[in-house]
Formats: C-alpha cells, sequence, structure tokens
C-alpha cells in the first residue's frame, strides 16, 4: 500500500525504522522540519488523514495507505486556495522569528477549533518556539490585532518624539521579505536542498569520547570499513596538526588555539573521536558502532573550583601558554582578570551596610530549533562549497582556509536561512570535518547534529560563580562593589576569555562606584564547552549585580529604583569596570537609561492597580506577591573591529538589490536593512531584495553576533544606499543636463526639474551609457554607543508548593530609534522568554562522571506556550548619534535584566534571596522553608 | 528518528514470534522517540507490530472498562461524555482527563500514544499509570506459549524504567473495575513548569463512599497505594505516608527535588484527605497546581490568574 502526500501517490517504499519525516523529507517535502526528532517539539508536524502527528515518531509504514498532507499541501488540502487562513494569519502577524517552528505551528494550528484556540496554553504545549516568546503566535493562530494594529499607519509605540514612518521605510512595521515563504514551508534552511543538487551525497557521523578525560591509544577501523555503504573514517591520524578555536571572532587571537578537528587526547565525554562517512546515516551509524577504540583513562576535573587547585588535574597541561594563548595551562586557567579602582577597603569602611552573597549561574543551552548542519563538496574547479548553520559564514571560511591550507578564494560559504542562533552559531562545529572529508573525498558530504549531540557536545552559556561583596552608605551611595569571579569553560577556551572580560564589562560600568574590584578567572574543566551565548558573559553578572543592587537597596531601607537612579551613569558620567580609563570607542551616542526605568517604575504601578480594580489583588493566604525590577547596559557593538560591507545595486527593473554579509537567523535584520537602503533611496523595503551571507557576494562581514546586524551592517548598507541615491541623481542630473539638486528620488522613479522618470528606464540608460548605478558601503564597528534594557516583574509565590505565577511582565528598552518597532519588540519579547527559561526551568545536568544527563528536551525544559506570560514593552524615546538613522542595538540584551527581575521580585514577596539559578518551584519551596515561611501541614486547610 | 537498526516490521500479536533484539511497537511515540537503544546498549532490530492488532480499545461492561493496550490516549479521552459511557454513575470518570492533561506530550502525541505503551515505559511520571493504578486496574501480560497472567497495575511497574514483564511477554489490556470507578475521587498534581511533566501525582478514592485508597505516582520510583479502613485523620494520614514511602523512594531527577516531592505528598495527600472528607461538591477547597480536575471547574479568581499567566 501506498503513501499518499499531498494528493500524490508516492511510489517510494519506507524502510522498515524509518520515521514519517525523514521519509517525506526524502520525497521532497523539506517544509518538514527537524527540531528534535523525538517528538517533543512540533516543527516536524503533518497530518495523517486530516489528523496532526508528530511525524519524526510517526512509524512511516503505519502511513501506508493513508494520506499525508504536509506544510506544502496544506493550503490545496483546505480547498486549493494560494495560502490557508492560518498562513494568512501567520503572515499577517509576523508570527514567526527564524521561521524554523512555522509550518509546525501551522499545521497544528489549522486543525484548531474555536474551543482549542480558547485555550492555547494546552493546545500549543507540543510546539515549541525558540524566539517570539509566543505573543506574535497567538495572535496569528486567534487572527487578533498585533501590535502594533499592522493595518494602522506606524505604531505609537516608538516614542513620541521619534518620526512618523514612510510607508516601507524607517519606523514602519515592515513585514519579514521572507514571510511567504517560511509560512508556505518553501523557505531554505541549512539542509533544505533539492537532492537532484546533491548526487552522490555522503553522511558524517561522529563516534564520541565516552570519558571525560582519556588518551586514545588506538582506533581499529577494519570493521568499520567493511560495512557495506560505508567510504571512510576519518581520525587525528587524519586530522591537521593545527590548533585552533571553535570561537569565531574577527580576530582569532581573541580565543585561545588549544583545539583540534580531530585530536588523539579527548577532554570531555561528547568530544569527536573519529568521523565516518557512508552512502547512508545507517550505514555511518553502523560504521561508527563497528570502530573499536582503545582509550587510556586520564584523571578528569569537573568542578572549576577544583580545576584550581594545586595538582589538580590539568585539562591542557600539554599546551605552550604563549603559542596557544592560555594564560596559565599549569593551573587550568585560560584567561585572568585582575584590577582594583579606588580601594574597596575604604568603600568598606564608608559602608552603612554590607551585602555578601554567591551568586552561580548555570550551564544553558541554545536550543536553536536548527541543529547545527553543514554539506562540504568540491566543485568542478575544484573549490571547497560549504552550505552550513552559521551567524558567521565569513569568519568560518577564515577559519577553513587556517586549517587546510587554502586562499579564500578556494572557498565559497554560504548560510541559507537559520534557523536560531543566540550565539551557538558562532562557533565552527560540523563546518570543519565536512570540509575535511570532502576535500579528501572528493563529494559532497553531510553532518547533522542530532538534539541529543546538540545538548552534550557543541557549547553552553559560561556557568559563573561570582563572590560579590557590596557596600551602600544610608544616604544611597554604592560605596563598593567586590567581585570575585569563576566562570566555568569546559574542556575548551572557546569564547572563555571573552565571555569573562564581556562579563565584567557593562554589568559593572553601568554604575558610578568610586571603589570597584574584580579578581576573575575562565577555567578549564573535563565538561561540555561553553560558548557564546546571548549576551555574551553579562547575563551573569547582571544577575549577580542586580540581584545586589536590590539587596543593598533594603539594607538601607531605599526603594531599589531610587537606589539605582542614584547610582545608574547618567550621560557624560565616565563608564568604568575594570581599567582606570573608560574605552576609547564608546561614547553616549544617546542615553534613555532613565526613560526605561521610569516606564517600568509606572507600568509596574499600573499594574498593581489593574489588579486591584478587577479584585484580583488577594491570591489567597497562599500566595505571596512582590514586584522587582533590575536594569542593564550594553555596547551596542562589539569591541577590537567588527567589519561589515555592503554592495546595493539599480537592477534594470527599477529594483534595488543589496547585497549583504551579515547572517539572518530570525533577527530580522534583511528587513532593517532592506527599510534602511529605501529610507535612503525614497522607496519601500519591498523593492529592495536583500541577499546575504555568502561569502561570494561582498568581501567581508565579520558576522551575525554582539547583536551587529543593524548597527554594523546596517550602517554598510545604509553607507552603500546613500551613495547610490547620490550617484542615480547625479547621472540623472547628467543626461538631463541639469543640476543633482533638482533630481530627487521618489518611489519608483526619479522626480528631474519636477518631471518623474522610471528608475527602469534611467537604468536601461546607464546600462547603454556603460555606467553601472552601484555603490558600496562599509563599516568598522567603531564608535560604539550604549543601549539599556530595564525589565520589571509582578509575582505570586505560592508558600506551600514553591510555585510561581507571573503576574506581569514588562520591559522598557533604549533602542534608539526604532526601525521596525513590530519587529524589534518580537526580539524584546523573544529575549524575555529565553530569559525566563533560564531563570526558572533551564539546566544543563553533568553529572560526576562529567555525563550530560539532560540530553532530550524533555529532560531539558525550555518555555513553553503556557510558560511564558505576555509582556508588555515600551521604547524609550532616544536617538542615537551612532547607530543608522539613530538605530541601536536591541537583540541579546532585553535577555540580561530578566534573571535578577524575577530574583528581586521573589525577594520583595518573600524575604529569600535565591542566588543560583534557575529558581524552580522546588528549589524555591526548600529555600522558603529553610527560611520558616512554609506553614505547617495542619494548617493547609483553614 | 529513524530507527536505522530495525530491519523488519512484523505485524503480530503472538508472543511466540519474540526474539532478542525485538520491540512491541504500539503507537511508537516512546519506540521512535528515543531510537534503537531505547532499551539499553544492544540496539534493536525488529519491530514487532501490534498496529493491526484489531483490539477494541474500549470495552465497557457492568463489570467495568476494559481498556487494550493499543487503545490510544485520544480514544481515551473522548471516553467520558461519550455514548459507551452514558448511563453509568462512575464518578471516577473525572480522573481520565486530568491524568490525559497530565502527559507532557501534545495532544497530537495522543493521536498515536497508547495507554499500553505508558504503562510499559513505566517512568514514574506516566499519567496512565497513575490512572490505571489509582483504580485498581489490572494488567492482562500474555506470555510466549500462549499463557497469560494478570497483575495489578500498582505493581506492574517497579521502579523508574522497570517494570514486571519478562522479555517477549505483552501488554494485553488493562481492566479497571466498576467499584472503583464507582468511587468518589479527588485528583492533585504540581509540575516544575505549567503544564509540565509531573513531579508529583495523587490520586484519591472513596471507596463505598467511606474508605480511602491513596495513590502516589510521579513523586516516587514506583507507584505506592495507601489503603485505609474508613478516612484517616490528618496524622495517622501523615504517619502511614512515612511508614510507606522511605525517603529513597522518592524520585530524584531534573523534574523534581526529592525534599520537594515527599512534602509535596504530604501536602497534596492532605488535600485530597480534606476534599473527600467534605461532602461532594463542597467549594472553597485548596487546589494546588496548575489545573482543575474537570469536576471542579469554576470561575474561581486563581483561574482567571491562570489565564492571565499564559502568552
Amino acid at each position: 500500500m501506498a503513501i499518499e502526500i499531498n494528493g500524490t501517490v508516492s511510489d517510494a517504499e519506507p524502510r522498515p525504522g524509518q520515521c514519517l519525516r525523514t521519509f517525506l523529507r526524502e520525497q521532497g517535502n523539506t517544509g518538514v522540519k527537524k527540531g528534535c526528532d523525538g517528538g517533543d517539539c512540533g516543527a516536524c508536524t503533518v497530518h495523517v488523514d486530516g489528523t496532526p502527528v508528530h511525524s519524526c515518531i510517526y512509524p512511516a509504514v503505519r502511513a501506508e495507505g493513508h494520506a499525508v498532507t504536509t506544510i506544502e499541501g496544506l493550503a490545496s488540502a483546505a480547498g486549493g486556495t494560494e495560502l490557508h487562513p492560518v498562513q494568512e494569519q501567520f503572515m499577517q502577524r509576523q508570527g514567526f522569528q527564524c521561521g524554523f517552528c512555522t509550518a509546525g505551528m501551522v499545521m497544528t494550528a489549522a486543525t484548531f477549533d474555536d474551543e482549542q484556540k480558547e485555550n492555547l496554553p494546552r493546545n500549543l504545549k507540543g510546539n515549541l518556539c525558540r524566539c517570539t516568546g509566543y505573543r506574535a503566535i497567538a495572535d496569528a493562530v486567534c487572527g487578533d490585532a498585533g501590535h502594533p494594529d499592522p493595518a494602522g499607519q506606524g505604531s505609537g509605540i516608538a516614542g513620541p518624539g521619534q518620526p512618523d514612518p514612510e510607508p516601507g521605510q524607517l519606523g514602519d512595521d515592515v513585514p519579514a521579505p521572507a514571510s511567504r515563504a517560511v509560512v508556505t514551508g518553501a523557505a531554505r534552511y541549512t539542509l533544505d536542498v533539492p537532492a537532484d543538487q546533491l548526487q552522490g551525497l555522503l553522511h558524517l557521523k561522529i563516534l564520541r569520547s565516552p570519558h571525560a578525560h582519556a588518551r586514545v591509544l588506538s582506533i581499529d577501523t577494519e570493521a568499520a570499513l567493511k560495512i557495506p555503504g560505508v567510504v571512510a573514517v576519518f581520525t587525528s591520524r587524519d586530522a591537521p596538526e593545527q590548533l585552533f578555536s571553535t570561537a569565531q571572532h574577527e580576530l582569532f587571537t581573541d580565543d585561545p588555539d588549544d583545539t583540534r578537528v580531530l585530536d588523539d587526547i579527548v577532554r570531555f565525554r561528547g568530544q569527536r573521536v573519529a568521523a565516518v562517512v557512508a552512502e547512508t546515516v545507517a550505514a555511518a551509524e553502523a560504521g561508527v558502532r563497528a570502530l573499536r577504540v582503545e582509550y587510556q583513562e586520564l584523571p578528569a576535573v569537573f568542578s572549576p573550583q577544583d580545576a584550581l587547585l594545586p595538582g589538580a588535574p590539568l585539562v591542557h597541561g600539554d599546551k605552550d601558554a604563549t603559542g596557544s594563548r592560555i594564560s596559565r595551562p599549569d593551573r587550568n586557567v585560560v584567561a585572568e582578570l585582575h584590577s582594583e579602582l579606588g580601594s574597596v577597603a575604604e568603600g568598606f569602611a564608608a559602608a552603612d551596610f554590607i551585602h555578601e552573597q554567591t551568586y552561580r549561574t548555570q550551564r544553558v543551552q541554545h536550543v536553536a530549533l536548527e541543529t547545527h548542519a553543514a554539506i562540504a563538496s568540491v566543485d568542478a574547479e575544484g573549490r571547497l562549497q560549504v552550505r552550513t548553520s552559521s551567524q558567521v559564514p565569513f569568519l568560518v571560511r577564515r577559519t577553513l582556509c587556517r586549517l587546510y591550507g587554502l586562499d579564500e578564494d578556494q572557498v565559497h560559504l554560504v548560510a541559507g536561512r537559520v534557523g536560531g542562533g543566540f550565539g551557538g552559531k558562532q562557533e565552527v562545529l560540523t563546518e570543519d570535518l565536512v570540509a575535511l572529508a570532502a576535500l579528501k573525498l572528493k563529494r559532497p558530504v553531510q553532518l547533522e547534529l542530532t538534539r541529543t549531540e546538540q545538548f552534550t557536545a557543541t557549547t553552553t552559556r559560561h556557568p559563573f560563580t561570582i563572590k560579590l561583596k557590596a557596600g551602600a552608605a544610608k544616604d544611597g551611595t554604592l560605596t563598593a562593589l567586590e567581585l570575585d569571579v569563576v566562570t566555568n569553560t569546559g574542556a575548551y577556551g572557546n569564547h572563555g576569555p571573552g565571555v569573562m572580560f564581556h562579563g565584567c564589562g557593562e554589568s559593572l560600568a553601568v554604575y558610578n562606584c568610586a571603589n570597584k574590584k574584580v579578581d576573575a578567572h575562565s577555567v578549564y574543566t573535563n565538561t561540555v564547552p561553553a560558548g557564546a551565548f546571548r549576551g555574551y558573559g553579562l547575563s551573569q553578572m547582571i544577575f549577580a549585580i542586580e540581584s545586589a543592587m536590590d539587596e543593598l537597596a533594603a539594607g538601607i531601607g531605599m526603594d531599589p529604583l531610587e537606589f539605582r537612579r542614584r547610582n545608574m551613569v547618567r550621560e557624560g558620567d565616565r563608564m568604568l569596570s575594570t581599567q582606570p580609563d573608560p574605552e576609547e570607542d564608546v561614547h553616549y551616542g544617546s542615553y534613555g537609561l532613565d526613560q526605561c526605568l521610569d516606564l517600568v517604575r509606572d507600568a509596574l504601578d499600573r499594574g498593581k492597580e489593574r489588579y486591584r480594580d478587577a479584585g484580583l489583588d488577594d491570591l489567597g493566604p497562599d500566595w505571596m506577591v512582590g514586584d522587582g525590577a533590575a536594569l542593564s547596559m550594553i555596547d551596542t557593538v562589539p569591541p577590537r573591529g567588527h567589519f561589515a560591507h555592503s554592495h546595493v545595486r539599480l537592477l534594470p527593473d527599477g529594483t534595488y538589490q543589496a547585497d549583504v554579509g551579515t547572517a539572518e537567523f530570525g533577527n530580522g535584520t534583511t528587513t532593517v536593512h532592506a527599510q534602511l537602503a529605501a529610507t535612503a533611496l525614497s522607496t519601500e523595503a519591498s523593492k529592495v531584495v536583500v541577499r546575504q551571507s555568502d561569502t561570494d557576494l561582498v568581501e567581508h562581514d565579520t558576522g551575525a553576533f554582539g547583536s551587529a546586524g543593524t548597527v554594523v551592517a546596517g550602517k554598510a548598507t545604509l553607507a552603500a544606499a546613500e551613495e547610490l541615491a547620490v550617484r542615480i541623481r547625479a547621472f540623472a542630473a547628467g543626461i538631463r543636463q541639469t543640476q543633482a539638486s533638482a533630481c530627487v528620488l521618489d518611489g519608483d522613479a526619479v522626480v528631474i526639474d519636477g518631471t518623474p522618470v522610471s528608475l527602469a528606464e534611467l537604468a536601461q540608460q546607464a546600462a547603454e551609457a556603460g555606467v553601472e548605478l552601484a555603490a558600496e558601503g562599509r563599516w568598522g564597528g567603531t564608535p560604539r554607543s550604549v543601549a539599556f534594557n530595564v525589565h520589571g516583574f509582578r509575582v505570586a509565590v505560592n508558600r506551600g508548593t514553591g510555585e510561581l505565577k507571573i503576574l506581569q511582565s514588562v520591559q522598557a528598552a533604549d533602542a534608539g530609534v526604532v526601525v521596525n518597532p513590530r519587529q524589534c519588540r518580537g526580539q524584546i519579547e523573544g529575549g524575555i522568554a529565553q530569559a525566563i527559561g533560564a531563570a526558572l526551568y533551564e539546566e544543563v545536568v553533568v553529572d560526576d562522571a562529567g555525563k550530560v544527563t539532560t540530553d532530550i528536551l524533555r529532560q531539558y525544559h525550555i518555555p513553553t506556550f503556557a510558560d511564558v506570560p505576555r509582556s508588555e514593552v515600551y521604547f524609550a524615546d532616544t536617538n542615537d548619534k551612532m547607530g543608522p538613522l539613530g538605530a541601536k542595538s536591541m537583540s541579546e540584551s532585553p535577555f540580561n535584566p530578566v534573571a535578577p527581575a524575577l530574583a528581586n521580585a521573589i525577594r520583595n514577596a518573600t524575604g529569600v534571596r535565591f542566588a543560583s539559578l534557575p529558581i524552580a518551584r522546588d528549589r524555591i519551596y526548600v529555600g522558603l522553608k529553610e527560611a520558616g515561611l512554609v506553614p505547617k501541614l495542619e494548617h493547609v486547610l483553614s | 528518528m529513524d530507527m536505522n537498526t530495525i530491519e523488519a516490521v512484523v505485524r503480530t500479536t503472538d508472543p511466540a514470534q519474540w526474539r532478542d533484539g525485538d520491540a512491541w511497537l504500539a503507537g511508537g511515540t516512546v519506540l521512535f522517540s528515543y531510537g534503537s537503544y531505547a532499551f539499553g546498549p544492544e540496539p534493536l532490530k525488529r519491530l514487532l507490530d501490534l498496529g493491526e492488532a484489531g483490539w477494541e480499545p474500549v470495552t465497557v461492561t457492568d463489570d467495568g472498562i476494559e481498556l487494550a493496550a493499543t487503545c490510544t490516549i485520544a480514544q481515551l479521552y473522548s471516553l467520558p461524555g461519550s455514548p459507551e459511557v452514558s448511563g453509568r454513575t462512575w464518578p471516577a470518570l473525572d480522573l481520565v482527563r486530568p491524568c490525559c492533561d497530565s502527559f507532557v506530550a501534545s495532544f497530537k502525541v495522543w493521536n498515536m500514544s497508547t495507554v499500553g505503551g505508558n504503562v510499559c515505559t513505566s517512568l514514574p511520571a506516566g499519567p496512565m499509570i497513575s490512572l490505571c493504578a489509582g483504580l485498581d486496574g489490572t494488567a492482562t501480560i500474555l506470555a510466549p506459549g500462549g499463557t497469560s497472567r494478570t497483575v495489578p497495575v500498582a505493581e506492574f511497574v517497579t521502579g523508574d524504567a522497570q517494570n514486571c514483564l519478562a522479555p517477549g511477554e505483552l501488554l494485553r489490556s488493562i481492566h479497571l473495575p466498576a467499584s472503583a470507578l464507582s468511587s468518589r475521587v479527588a485528583f492533585r498534581r504540581l509540575s516544575l513548569s505549567n503544564l509540565g511533566r509531573s513531579g508529583v501525582l495523587l490520586i484519591g478514592r472513596l471507596d463505598g463512599g467511606t474508605s480511602l485508597v491513596l495513590t502516589v505516582t510521579a513523586a516516587t520510583k514506583r507507584p505506592v497505594q495507601l489503603r485505609f479502613d474508613g478516612l484517616p485523620d490528618a496524622d495517622r494520614l501523615a504517619e502511614s505516608i512515612g511508614a510507606a514511602i522511605p525517603t529513597d523512594l522518592y524520585h530524584d531527577d531534573i523534574h523534581g527535588l526529592p525534599a520537594w516531592r515527599r512534602d509535596m505528598t504530604y501536602r497534596l495527600a492532605e488535600e485530597i484527605r480534606a476534599e473527600l472528607t467534605a461532602p461532594a461538591g463542597e467549594t472553597g477547597l485548596r487546589v494546588s497546581g496548575d489545573f482543575w480536575p474537570p469536576a471542579h471547574r469554576g470561575t474561581d479568581a486563581r483561574q482567571i490568574s491562570a489565564q492571565q499567566e499564559g502568552a
């Protein structure tokens, strides 16, 4: 019995153990996505005879004799219209960011009746989205008016002093250009390449270390190579000797060279030992199973505190400190920082209240819905072609060139649409291996990590242990801030130094305090490596410092926000963290922190009134209610150079094409770039086609990290568009023998002395004259500005069970001029949701033997629809002098103040300080019990 | 995920067909979620497919309800209020939907996953274990050689992911007796996240209107049942829990600290005792957890705020 797919009977037969998901993808239905492959995330949702199922856990053989509908066939199955109504709504309400979960969301929501729409927390809990925070999805599913109303003129939420948006330009809620492709499943992510374009594709699977620290003595590949379909096995003998770092920065010297593509020493459980390449995934897996490896186990160390002790096992004791750029390999220290501004001893002497606490942040994982994946091949010209899920294609190219001795023009990197990043894709974790295999085998090779590999063998946020001591005088002066910081970088130092330094930067610099002392160490352990993660060290440090600010305020009896007002930097204040002088290139391009604080305070007050007016302020004796807030600052651009190059040209049909380097992974930069170019060219974003993240398109782009997509790459695109506008007007003036000042760009025409000439006509005349109407723009990422976020919560805590309810969530952001308010709001909502996950639920648990035990999504709970409150989002009214058209960065920073705001609200409600994350309900309960706040059981029922 | 080590899918319900490397395939939602190594270091080689078993999912008689192992969660969820049980005075049917909703898995997964699959996976948080154990369900197990045996569901699960099945044995069905279905029941559940995996799930039953049967699941590595003559007072209830559940029987994993699970077991048990002590339908009860049993659905302020909590 055959399987019918979208109305067509398939002649293919599934393999015995195949799931429906891979079967459908093999038949070309690449809209069916893999987020988890375990039934948890719902990205693979399809209909079987009209019933929604998770195709990754649906035995394909069970579909025989049945009709399957995928996202590609949804509209026609519903009656042959162009788009299903739910697809329309997802487009109209922009119910997506990276879009990787969207097909599953649409397929699920398309089955809802009105009653199911009434209870989305229940009915959408099987569809995980990591980007949006679900508000936009709720609006899309229910067809509710979006925020702002997409039909309205402008948003009204971007500050009264900001310019009225022209349609399709700065300040307008332009929809993402990829919207239609995303909601129809046509958008091509990394592995969504038609099979006929990858003839002879091979699959690579990795044997991973079962030991936390061991020497690989031998690998017997004989049995593996005899397995039908196995083509090759790669071990450390095939790998370049060149040490590198998986971390990707503009300067590779920012990270220690401590990693080999395949090493003969393994330093964490899950590290690559060997790679098997075969005709099928099944054969590659069988090859991995057939490898026989002899290990010599070595002593291992799992906590950074133990690793710092004299005599501790050395993770990289074999490395040369200078050559590898490791601070002290003989003490497991990758990097360290010691500084004192003023004298904390004097500061504490002047304090009326001193707060001492050790704060701890846990390992969390990015859980981008698209796992790491890459395909490499060598083309007919001998050029290495790599398609990968990366935030930094240009840097990956550099790294591949460095590893394999290639010139940059011999390597072509492309990122398709990327299914989420959050910092996790600022690493080389797949590309080096597929490149190695493709270069040797001269055939296309694909590597797709499983969700379990994501958890056990990629990267996490750096766990921080922060011993904090802070003092305040009764008048509200912050007199001293002393921090002893230990970060766990895991088995490799990728991003270890950067995260430590950055963490100790803006988190301290946002406060005026004469006496600041920092001792920080980034430390190796035999655990899964930490890496770049949204916030890049700031979220961890801000959790500690913002918690401490509330404790100090409580200690001196002052309102916590008033205490912050007295101590936070004001425009013009020197921003100091660990150096005696401010960063030379960081300026107050604009300043909106004061506005953000007021916006949050006012919103919390209004929220309290709302509850009171509704008669809901008394939740009963079991519930303790409180509010709290926290602030954060971030430099708008990463330090030490961040480069972008853009190329904008007029096309023959009178529209524009913008080639940019930065990658799109749901951050919305494609929309922003189109809007910036449209503003400069007096047209609409829909007239600007953006092409991106392809190393052949532009010279260089440092990449989409550090929130650089708008403020660095956008600045390059704006410069190119502005220059092109000048050139078009000059050309128009030339052919009509008039002044350029008499030529005005207006939509798809140039008005020359009052007469419109279409751009298409002008383009033709330019072509005839041999003139290319095009321009380039560049930006080097300096000088930089500062952006601010303030978050506030009202919470209720159940004294009997530890349950936590978020009654109100509000964030104010100083994003400068907001290029696209709807999209920016989406970034903030998504950041809040991800941060709520890290604050309340998520933890990558490593056991005593170095094994990650939370290796599937059922063991690592990311927020579902039911967990995320609807947040109020406000923008400060500022206009930045540095950013493009006044804009500032707003991608990673909304994450940063959320965890301490929650901890402060819980503290306000209960009097108990929770200094370790996550603040899960069971830990809240235990904390309340230790504080004597849990009522005796006989009083449970009054 | 693909189970690439599977060489054959064999459609059978005969335990005699079973050999090493085989797994019974019911809905497939567990097997395909964990993959070829679902049951340990040796990969699975064949799936014995129950998909064509043709077992009647739900059979209702005066004796009670017979749930086939292959009854899907979706089929079970639709049972209350269906013609099959109309006219039956079985208040314990109120447990069916809260137990289904206690799955962390989505309603979409319920279209495939089965009652038997959940019981045989034998996780502490398996809500079908809670339901069937809480209603004194009896499992019928088919063995190679054509024999069969019955085991109370409360004893079927013996530990975290452990049960009494011998290799090749097949769970055929679970019988829920009319006597238990006729009882008044109470349900309590807590999770570390909203609508998340159960950390504690307690079911109380008032047999004959007088005697309390308390079934503790999710908090403990295996189900624990306490039976009382009559309704105990608070102290006796607490003492009995202490005697029945040693500290190390509380489950320890990412879904709840043992200390929390322990204290919540006492708390929820006391809430259940109080609920069943009060006349049926009495309002003003404390109900911990993120959802109320449907029987008690009301327009309480708690519910309004719970709805505001969601996005």
